[in-house]
């Protein structure tokens, strides 16, 4: 069991981790989210003891990392699979850190066979694939037969035949009671292993719950609706229909409607009613994937945005900006809508309520404030000069950034 | 948006977690803290751990990289190849030492082959550094003292087999091959063991340079400015009031100290007998202090 409380670290001006409190329990996957840089890596060092928090602690059994004893004995952890000495064969690798903990050699041929390395045993790691690199860093975490084990990403350059592997062995481990703790970015692999979910945006707790309510609580299902495409007004007529009965209605981006809080039959009786024909009714169910874009967009602090090859070509003038979305992010590959308005309050991580034309600014006003990570941004906040937007800027030298200021 | 420090907490969400919590608990996950029963346990019993896992996990470390063999053999070659030469050079040229045993031939080699022990023992440490295997390290064992101790006592112990017994040959060699003054005894053990001692002492400087500096090429640098620096300063200071400085500069520079344990002396008033090597085991002491204070406060 991992415990921590509070947990606080600070690099200089940039807090990496603010005051971070979740356990990890026994005998469950435990997946552990987040977007790039909002502190998973920090967090797990901090579990190590390899940093040290500027506030809170943590502890794995009760005791900090630093002071359990024969700690490789109760704790396996593959924090990056890079970090060995390339110029080592992997025996001698495994070997070296055995020997640390007392554990006698036999051991280390044996792990090998686990994660299959036995024929590149006495290569050199430098030549190791991605891949094979993680199958080694995996075979050190499984070295003291530890009782808690963190995995930072361990999937990552694995072929199928791995993934499908490092799947099996976390769930076998945790059904042996042990506590795994894996993060990753991988919703898909994600949504197959863990069974519950820590998921944190900007170095703070954002979820702390299963799977299942974590999906259920930050994506609401939706009915996808397609009138007509030659007859707009149809399409205006069934919105108003649809709002008027109690659904929420939100446009997309193709020209099909969103609707939610209306159930399916409900909303084709309503068309009929209205003599409204339909070219498409579907139900659309939300995966992991989904909910977690959702919950952390917001927390996003590196937004890709699309290459226009501006700075490519003869300088154009202002135009450019005629066909800017109105809200930023908005037409990006990554870009999810915000969620439709709720009915019932349900949501207890709801992201915030905007207008569909005005949803959260990519830029918190102040993210490590004492308020949640995601407090309803209102339209009228000024959005400071976010971290999101530097890659418009570096995209697109001769036009204006993509944000709401443009 | 509600930032629960438990999981349990949210209240909105109470009547969808019971059946969800049920989930993971039906394979075997204890939903809320402090049930136990399903807490697994290795069946291996765990034994405490000392310093000896410690050194023996350093001595397949050290021997296992290319950089060790690749150092210590050009060492070697360097101190039996120069020292070599130098001897057959002084025989060829029938020329005799006057007043000094042939020993003292050995310096050069020596003095070069102290660079390689620099870059051996800067690596041990920086090479751990620079490809993160320091993290897998002390995630193995958080004492970060036993580490760093482990880590000297093997470098000490090989660097000072290793140049003793090249020492000791060459000095052998050489003694055959000259006709020169007979060594005595404690001659022989400074030109030997107190040799050894002093170079295997540098290293330690320079692992602990390593573990300060964290970064291979900076810490080499720093050790050859160390090394290099004071003699080269000696040179240059030629004003009247400086006299003093240029003196304890030119004394107590490592290759004017390391030539005291040849029986070689710049200056009559500077470091005489065993004292080099005292000299470098107090500095070698105060920078592995030094390296293990700031070791066990950095993040790593």
């Amino acid at each position: 069991m991992i415990e921590a409380v509070g947990l606080t670290k600070r690099y200089g001006a940039k807090t990496a981790v603010y005051d971070l409190s979740f356990q990890v329990r026994p005998g469950a996957v435990t997946g552990f989210l987040g977007p790039n840089g909002s502190g998973k890596s920090t967090t797990m060092r901090m579990i190590l003891g390899l940093d040290q928090p500027n506030a809170g602690r943590v502890t794995i059994a009760g005791h900090p990392y630093r002071s359990l004893p024969n700690a490789p004995r109760q704790v396996g952890a593959l924090l990056d699979a890079k970090a060995v000495h390339g110029g080592r064969h992997a025996r001698n690798h495994l070997l070296c850190l055995a020997q640390l903990s007392g554990i006698p050699a036999r051991r280390v041929d044996e792990v090998l066979g686990v994660v299959g390395l036995q024929d590149v045993a006495k290569k050199r790691s430098k030549g190791f694939s991605l891949g094979m690199g993680q199958r080694l860093g995996i075979a050190a975490a499984l070295l003291g037969d530890p009782q808690v084990l963190l995995f930072d990403e361990p999937v990552n350059g694995l072929d199928p035949e791995g993934i499908l592997w490092v799947r099996n062995l976390m769930k076998r481990l945790a059904s042996e009671g042990r506590t795994v703790f894996v993060s990753s970015h991988l919703m898909s692999e994600m949504a197959l292993t863990a069974d519950h979910l820590i998921v944190i945006g900007r170095g703070q707790l954002m979820a702390d719950m299963s799977v299942k309510d974590f999906i259920s609580a930050n994506s609401a299902d939706f009915a996808r609706v397609r009138t007509p495409g030659t007859e707009p007004k149809q399409r205006e007529k069934l919105t108003a229909t649809l709002t008027e009965a109690g659904g929420q209605v939100l446009p997309e981006q193709d020209g099909a409607l969103r609707v939610t809080g209306l159930p399916l039959s409900r909303i084709s009786d309503l068309a009929h009613d209205a003599g409204v024909r339909l070219w498409e009714l579907s139900p659309h169910q939300a995966s992991l994937e989904e909910a977690y874009m959702r919950m952390t967009q917001g927390a996003v602090d590196f937004r890709s945005t699309t290459d226009q090859r501006a700075g490519l070509q003869q300088q154009l003038a202002a135009p450019v900006l005629a066909g800017q979305p109105p809200v930023p992010g908005q037409g990006q590959p990554d870009w999810y809508a915000p969620p439709p308005p709720q009915q019932g309050g349900g949501q207890p991580f709801a992201m915030p309520q905007p207008a569909p034309q005005a949803p959260q600014a990519p830029g918190q006003p102040n993210p490590y404030a004492p308020q949640p990570a995601a407090t309803p941004a209102s339209p009228a906040t000024p959005a400071p000069a976010a971290p999101a937007t530097p890659p418009a800027d570096l995209t697109k030298p001769g036009s204006k950034p993509t944000t709401e200021d443009a | 948006m509600t930032t629960p420090p438990m999981p349990s907490t949210p209240q909105p969400q109470a009547p969808a977690q019971a059946p969800a919590q049920a989930g993971p608990a039906a394979a075997g996950a204890p939903p809320f803290p402090g049930q136990a029963g399903a807490t697994y346990t290795s069946p291996i019993p765990i034994r405490s751990t000392h310093i000896g896992d410690a050194i023996a996990s350093e001595w397949t470390k050290i021997r296992s990289v290319r950089s060790t063999v690749w150092t210590l053999g050009i060492m070697i070659f360097l101190m039996l190849g120069l020292g070599l030469l130098i001897a057959w050079g002084v025989s060829y040229d029938d020329g005799e030492l006057v007043d000094v045993p042939a020993l003292t031939l050995g310096f050069t080699g020596v003095l070069l082959g102290s660079l390689c022990v620099i870059t051996l023992g800067v690596l041990t440490v920086s090479s751990e550094y620079g490809t993160g295997m320091m993290r897998t390290t002390l995630t193995a064992c958080p004492n970060r003292g036993r580490v760093l101790a482990a880590k000297a006592l093997v470098f000490f112990a090989l660097v000072f087999t290793i140049t003793t017994v090249t020492a000791t040959v060459v000095a052998v060699l050489q003694t055959s091959m000259v006709d020169a003054v007979d060594a005595t005894g404690s001659e022989w053990l400074r030109g030997t063991v107190g040799v050894g001692c002093y170079i295997a002492l540098l290293g330690l400087i320079s692992l602990a340079v390593g573990s300060l500096v964290r970064h291979s090429a900076g810490a080499i640098t720093i050790m050859l400015g160390v090394v290099l620096l004071p003699l080269v300063a000696a040179m240059f200071l030629f004003a009247e009031s400086m006299e003093e400085l240029r003196r304890g500069l030119l004394e107590y520079s490592i290759p004017s100290q390391l030539s005291v344990l040849y029986g070689n002396t710049v200056t009559d008033s500077g470091p005489q007998g065993w004292t080099p090597v005292l000299f470098m085991l107090v500095l070698a002491l105060v920078a592995l202090g030094g390296a293990l204070a700031v070791l066990e406060s950095r993040d790593v």
